[in-house]
């Protein structure tokens, strides 16, 4: 049976355990019908002509999982940023982990997106806020036919969250191919502030596909550093679908490191529902072998006087395949917007693909919109450098792409994430210099 | 120290050293002075091992080993250093961390542990007060916005910390200003050893009231040309090429 076709038969016994008469899941019989009309992307849609999924839908993905793996601290510490304290939310197999998670309901509400949709008590948020930004289309529908269980934030106005979150979600290969849909909310009421860090990691080589949605609001004023690290293993793809809905003098910036995984894509939107706002995106991709990575970032200028900044840098080495499409639509009454897009990619091997296309919608005629794409090789001038001062190719390779990825990295804000980002980055080139990369 | 005989190089099947011979011993300073486009950089390159050029003829040979089969990093780990005209930037790599990396990859190739860091930093201060070198300068990332004399001081910064044999300065002098030149030249000097060879490429006279060479060569389309002491730069300055280009004729 056809993935879609499995998915579908498979509602009934999905409604079995849930609530089905609250608002909730009449949202969720909608996206069903939705995805049920649009199925799963095929390169014939236009936003899909790079990434096919095929290979990936063609597994025999458990729907729901129940049987979930034991998975002690020690064999996972790594993935967590454990130098510093943090709120941690974690799901093995798609359920909460509570032996490996901090949550609270101290002030802020850092919880489980299952009791958010549940407990009479979040019901007027729910309400604003669920389903309110995310996109209508074939995959965000298919992850909220589902939604059931994933992360939920929710901070007051004027706090300031004195330590990071950490959103994680282990796979463990309890089934032969698993496919798990994350759901998380995260409300930021005016002039708050929360730093946030989410990692997808599996832990078998079985299949894994994560079709995640993520909605983020930000209100006036409110400040939200996001930090995605996808470094999977090489048989887990990703479908990252992440909404921003900015109010007036907010601060947004999303940063992903791709750095492993079959496929990964990145649905990254943000919509400017305000004046004086400033979005940030922001991406290092450095994949190898046959992997696949694919940014489709949106920005969405609505009012006048805002900001958006994208810098995405990738480098691909051996058969793997980049995408950067990243589209700026500036409607008519964006007057004085300042729309920042520069991508650029390194090809390491002659055999490496990317596809970038910088796509910019432009109604209003007072503006600033530019945009840089560049595709190239390393520097072999600047190799030359290092070899003389006695540094071998591959640590001078090393060192060159470090600095090409620099602009990225120098506006991480946690330093703990900087750092572990660094490591990831000297492990990934497989070089080991005198110090911390 | 370094024997050159007889060398052909060419790029892209162009031919730009045509039968250059060079010997330079260990305690000398060399000037090679010449118009433009005689190879002058070519010969550094070449020295220091850069992949573009191909060499058809000759010997390269740094204390008595043939050295035209090496890579640039192991010419670099035999004590051969090239102060480049255009230092490349390197954001987000400090000059320090740049350095430390420079001089532990060396000691890596020769098979010796990473110099502890109590040791390297006293290393950097003295460097560094010897070239006159601000603190702050060697938490920058490496040559990015750096000023023209500010590159050429922290090539020579790097000079110091590696103690090569053989230093190349490939026109060091351009783009400094006077007090820049000085503190470079004196640098230069200080480092200077019966054990270590200079060759200092340049087109003016200029550097070399500073940093007084031993010998003075002319390259001219290919070839060493003439060679002298240090009054043949001063007369170089004062009647410019064309009497060369005159007298081989």
């Amino acid at each position: 049976m056809e993935l879609k076709e499995k998915i579908l038969s498979s509602y009934v016994a999905f409604e079995n355990g849930i609530d089905i008469n609250s608002d909730v899941h009449e949202i969720r019989t909608q996206a069903l019908e939705t995805f049920e009309k649009l199925g799963f992307p095929t390169k014939k849609l236009e936003a899909w002509k790079y990434t096919s999924l095929n290979s990936v839908l063609k597994q025999d993905y458990s729907i729901f999982t129940n049987k979930g793996n034991a998975v002690e601290m020690a064999d996972v510490k790594q993935y967590f940023i454990h130098d510093i304290d943090t709120y941690k939310v974690v799901f093995i197999d798609g359920k909460y982990s509570s032996f490996l998670s901090q949550t609270t309901h101290d002030t802020i509400d850092v919880c489980l997106m299952s009791s958010a949709l549940n407990k009479a008590k979040y019901k007027p948020v729910i309400e604003n806020y669920f389903n309110k930004v995310a996109k209508q289309d074939n995959l965000t529908s298919l992850n909220t036919a589902f939604a059931t269980e994933g992360t939920y934030i929710h901070i007051p106005r004027n706090v300031e969250v004195e330590k990071p979150i950490q959103i994680i979600n282990f796979t463990t290969g309890s089934e032969a191919a698993t496919l798990v849909q994350p759901r998380n909310l995260i409300v930021v009421e005016e002039n708050a502030h929360v730093q946030i860090i989410e990692r997808n990691q599996s832990l078998t080589s079985n299949a894994v596909l994560s079709n995640i949605v993520t909605e983020v609001f930000a209100d006036r004023n409110a400040t939200v550093d996001y930090y995605k690290i996808q470094n999977d293993d090489e048989n887990a793809s990703l479908v990252d679908n992440t909404f921003v809905d900015q109010k007036s003098n907010s601060v947004v910036s999303v940063h992903t490191f791709s750095f492993g995984g079959n496929i990964t894509r990145n649905n990254l939107n943000f919509y400017q529902n305000g004046e004086h706002i400033d979005s940030i995106l922001k991406g290092i991709t450095i994949i190898e072998g046959k992997q696949h990575v694919d940014h489709h970032t949106l920005v969405h200028h609505i009012e006048p006087n805002c900001e958006s900044h994208q810098d995405y840098k990738g480098i691909f080495d051996d058969r793997s395949t980049g995408v950067f499409n990243g589209k700026v639509i500036v409607n008519k009454e964006a007057q004085k917007t300042n729309a920042y897009q520069q991508n650029n990619n390194v090809l390491i091997s002659d055999k490496a693909t990317i596809n970038a296309k910088p796509q910019l919608e432009i109604f209003a005629d007072d503006v600033k919109c530019s945009h840089g794409c560049t595709i190239g090789q390393l520097d072999t001038d600047a190799l030359f450098y290092m070899q003389q001062r006695g540094i071998p190719i591959k640590e001078g390779k090393a060192l060159l792409m470090y600095a090409f990825a620099n602009t990225v990295l120098e506006s991480v804000k946690i330093p703990e994430v900087k750092s572990r980002i660094t490591k990831l980055i000297a492990n990934k080139l497989g070089v080991n210099i005198g110090f911390d990369l | 120290m370094l024997k050159i005989n007889n060398l052909h190089a060419s790029i892209d099947e162009k031919s730009i050293l045509k039968g250059l011979n060079l010997e330079v011993k260990a305690g000398e300073v060399h000037a090679i002075m010449g118009p433009n486009g005689a190879g002058k950089s070519t010969l550094a390159n070449i020295i220091a091992g850069k992949e573009d050029y191909e060499v058809t003829d000759g010997i390269i040979e740094l204390n008595g080993e043939d050295i035209s089969e090496l890579a640039p990093e192991e010419r670099a780990h035999n004590g051969v250093f090239l102060s480049f005209q255009y230092p490349v930037e390197i954001p987000g790599v400090s000059v320090t961390n740049f350095i430390k990396t420079a001089i532990n990859e060396t000691r890596k190739a020769k098979g010796l542990e990473d110099m502890p860091a109590k040791d390297m930093l006293k290393m950097i201060r003295e460097k560094s007060e010897l070239l006159e070198i601000d603190r702050k300068f060697l938490s920058r990332s490496l040559n990015e916005g750096f000023s023209g004399g500010e590159k050429k001081r922290n090539e020579i910064f790097q000079m110091a910390m590696l103690e090569p044999k053989l230093a190349i300065l490939d026109e060091t002098d351009s783009g400094l200003d006077i007090d820049a030149l000085r503190i470079v030249a004196n640098g230069v000097n200080k480092l200077k050893s019966k054990d270590n060879a200079v060759i200092v490429i340049t087109h003016y006279q200029r550097l070399l009231d500073y940093i007084i060479p031993d010998f003075v060569h002319v390259l001219y389309d290919g070839k060493i040309v003439k060679s002298g002491d240090a009054s043949l730069a001063l007369e170089l300055e004062a009647k410019g090429y064309d009497w060369i280009k005159q007298e081989l004729v």
